[in-house]
């Protein structure tokens, strides 16, 4: 087992918002969590994370058996948690290169080897930009500063090559993209799947599933996971709309 | 340029200031403390002609009426001039030929701080005159540059050599007058560089020189002059790293640029004296005058400093825009930790026509630290169709730290335009997750957080020092988060 969480229970400023979230992810498999907004679907990607605005109340998160809960959020990423975020921050006055040169140097010494040297990492960023097509010259530019959406996204494809993750954790990233940009982050993705990794996909629509097509589907609704199922789950949804999981919660509210 | 990462990781890691170390050079002291005897022990042990020791005499007296200033933010424990020694000198052997002949305990000094002479002469194409102490150890590549016709050598020197372009420009940008510390200057100054550049030469190397306090309780008095006459341009640069003491060490230099018609004049320093522990125990307290005068129309002066060292600071470089169409620029990056105060900025005095000047000052905070910008722009009623741009930014880590500005402008005529823009920010809880989540602890991404938001600046600086410049930038906010 790669990722193991019981009965997680999170929340931030005292309002719960995760309230028993149990799910397990294997090597190899490409799991989707899907749901309306407001149903805690970042934030469990954030607690995964480690980000430190959230109180993990109750329950536990294993991965690669160590207590995830127990280490910083650099140690985690270290361990090859990677996050592709909704919405990613602008840093000006640092370049992609020196950005992405810092995260991979680190990550090389965590594994005790020695940093790359600057022609070495330049070949690697080519060869990255290549498998997830980034033809545009953004490694020049800062940090996401000035970015559209778009490319912004396509831009944490290009991270999350660049790191090589076991578990990427990728949060809304269709959120905002046209037909083109999106084919081009499926592709990454797909591109970069692989026996030993894994994927958790957060999105809210279906059409991203056309393309990174997923082992399982759950459905994420008030804090918890509320129904779990392969590909066709989410077809489902797609027909139904989330007001039949909200029909059907309440339904089940009233004969408990 | 030497970039052994690992090396550069080790230094990273280490969060004491790793200049702390003092060598064993015999050397030659002043009485301690501070009267006419003193001023005429220096200047007769440098052998000086009468004009100096006037000059210094003149400026001593002067100093006896003035008071130490009180209008920089900045909380100045009393000091006692009557506790200092006012010179102290390596001993003299004799004149080196070549580097075989430098005191061994010198050159593994420079070896400590990575910026050994040979390798300076060799690998960087750098003409270092080197500063320990007082007094100019040993000066390079100057017969290199006497091919051009560049006099870059020691003030003593100068003094000796080049007594009439000594006579006619020192003091003539800072007169002896000026303020406190630089009127204390004048009278006691040790040594310093001195550089001319004449008639349409290119300086070929940038000029480098670096500074040392070495002696314990010794204060550091340097004096430097720059003069580029008609066309000529030179490329300065001078760096600072001081051995750790407990004692606060008294640093008052003075620095004078003269730029001619057509001249052209960058100025770039890396400021990292001892800045005292993280109690605010020790460290140097650096109140230092700057100012180039573009005396000549279409001239230029630049000065670019980056400044992370200090107990306290205080320091002004400036420009006096004379000239019709001359140009003034500076570009600065304050860095301010622990108990650290620093109170810099500059002076664009727009006294000709058609100037033209640019400020870009970025100032970083954290710990308990006091960071102040004060700037003053004037546009004189001559100075016509003049401009000048400034920003001025604060970046706060953390809650316990100062960051204040004082833009001071005043424009006297109808067809001048001045902008000015500030900004205050902190560093976001979302750009530093977003860098944990690729791997970086927290004070790497600090670092890089920090060199982005300072790269305007640095990008002004000369490569082999931008390098050393963003390496001191991550390295004195060591600490500064949790």
């Amino acid at each position: 087992m790669l990722l193991s969480i019981k009965n997680l229970h999170a929340s931030i400023n005292g309002k719960e918002i995760l309230k028993g979230i149990d799910l397990d992810i294997n090597q190899g498999e490409v799991h989707a969590i899907m749901g309306p907004n407001g149903t805690g679907k970042s934030t469990l990607a954030s607690v995964i994370a480690g980000r430190e605005v959230f109180d993990v109340t109750e329950g536990e998160i294993f991965y690669k058996n160590k207590n995830l809960l127990r280490l910083a959020v650099e140690e985690r990423a270290r361990e090859g948690i990677f996050l592709g975020f909704q919405y990613p921050v602008e840093i000006p006055g640092v370049s992609i290169t020196n950005f992405m040169r810092t995260a991979v140097n680190e990550l090389r010494k965590y594994k005790g080897l020695d940093p790359l040297s600057g022609g070495a990492f330049l070949k690697l960023m080519e060869e990255k930009k290549e498998l997830v097509e980034l033809t545009s010259n953004l490694a020049n530019r800062s940090v996401n500063e000035g970015f559209s959406g778009g490319e912004k996204k396509k831009n944490e494809i290009f991270q999350m090559a660049m790191l090589e993750p076991t578990l990427a954790i990728l949060d809304e990233t269709d959120s905002g993209l046209d037909i083109d940009a999106l084919r081009v982050v499926a592709n990454g993705v797909n591109k970069l799947r692989t026996k030993e990794n894994a994927f958790l996909v957060i999105t809210h629509y279906q059409r991203l599933l056309d393309y990174i097509i997923p082992d399982f589907v759950h459905v994420l609704f008030e804090g918890k996971i509320v129904k779990s199922g392969t590909k066709e789950l989410a077809l489902e949804l797609e027909e139904k709309g989330y007001d039949w999981i909200r029909k059907e919660q309440q339904d089940n509210g009233k004969a408990e | 340029m030497e970039s052994d990462p690992n090396k550069i990781i080790g230094e990273v890691t280490q969060s004491d200031y790793k200049y702390g170390f003092v060598t064993d050079i015999e050397t030659e002291y002043a009485p301690k403390g501070l009267n006419e005897d003193t001023v005429r022990f220096i200047s007769k042990t440098k052998n000086e002609p009468a004009f100096m020791l006037e000059f210094r005499l003149k400026a001593y007296r002067h100093w006896l009426t003035m008071k130490l200033p009180t209008w920089a933010h900045l909380d100045i424990p009393p000091i006692d001039f009557q506790d200092i020694y006012f010179y102290a000198a390596p001993k003299k052997k004799k004149q080196y030929e070549s580097l075989d002949q430098v005191d061994p305990e010198l050159l593994a000094t420079f070896e400590k701080l990575g910026i050994s002479l040979e390798e300076q002469k060799k690998l960087a194409g750098v003409a270092v005159d080197a500063v320990i102490d007082s007094i100019s150890v040993k000066t390079t590549f100057s017969e290199t540059l006497a091919k051009y016709g560049i006099i870059f050598c020691s003030m003593s020197e100068a003094i000796q050599h080049h007594p009439e372009l000594v006579k006619q420009y020192l003091g003539s940008v800072v007169p002896y007058t000026d303020n406190y510390y630089a009127s204390l200057n004048s009278a006691v100054f040790s040594d310093g560089s001195f550089c001319y550049i004449p008639k349409g030469v290119r300086c070929p190397v940038e000029l480098s020189t670096y500074f040392r306090i070495n002696a314990a309780n010794t204060g550091q008095f340097e004096r430097t002059l720059i003069v580029a006459d008609e066309g000529a341009y030179v490329s300065y640069m001078e760096g600072c790293t001081a051995p750790r003491r407990d004692e606060n060490q008294l640093h008052a230099a003075v620095v004078e640029i003269v730029a001619m018609k057509d001249a052209s004049v960058k100025y770039s320093t890396v400021q990292n004296w001892y800045p005292g522990d993280k109690n605010g125990t020790g460290g140097i307290y650096n109140f230092v005058t700057k100012r180039g005068i573009c005396k000549g129309s279409n001239s230029k002066i630049s000065w670019t400093q980056v400044e992370t060292g200090s107990a306290i600071t205080w320091k002004y470089p400036s420009c006096i825009l004379l000239g019709d169409n001359s140009v003034g620029e500076f570009y600065s990056v304050a860095v301010t930790n622990h108990h650290q105060q620093a109170d810099t900025g500059t002076k664009m005095m727009h006294l000709g026509k058609n100037t033209k000047s640019t400020i870009i000052s970025k100032g970083i905070s954290a710990g308990k630290s006091n960071n102040s910008y004060r700037g003053l722009v004037r546009i004189t009623k001559n100075a016509s169709n003049s401009r000048n741009y400034s920003q001025c930014d604060s970046l706060l880590l953390g809650s316990t730290c100062g960051a204040h500005t004082w833009p001071y402008i005043q424009v006297e005529n109808k067809s001048s335009i001045v902008e000015h823009e500030a900004t205050t920010s902190k560093i976001s809880e979302d750009q530093l997750f977003y860098c944990q989540q690729r791997g970086m602890d927290a004070e790497s991404a600090i670092g890089l957080i920090v060199n982005g938001y300072a790269k305007e600046v640095l990008k002004q600086l000369p490569m082999e020092f931008a390098v050393e410049a963003q390496k001191l930038l991550s390295i004195s906010l060591e600490g500064s988060v949790g």
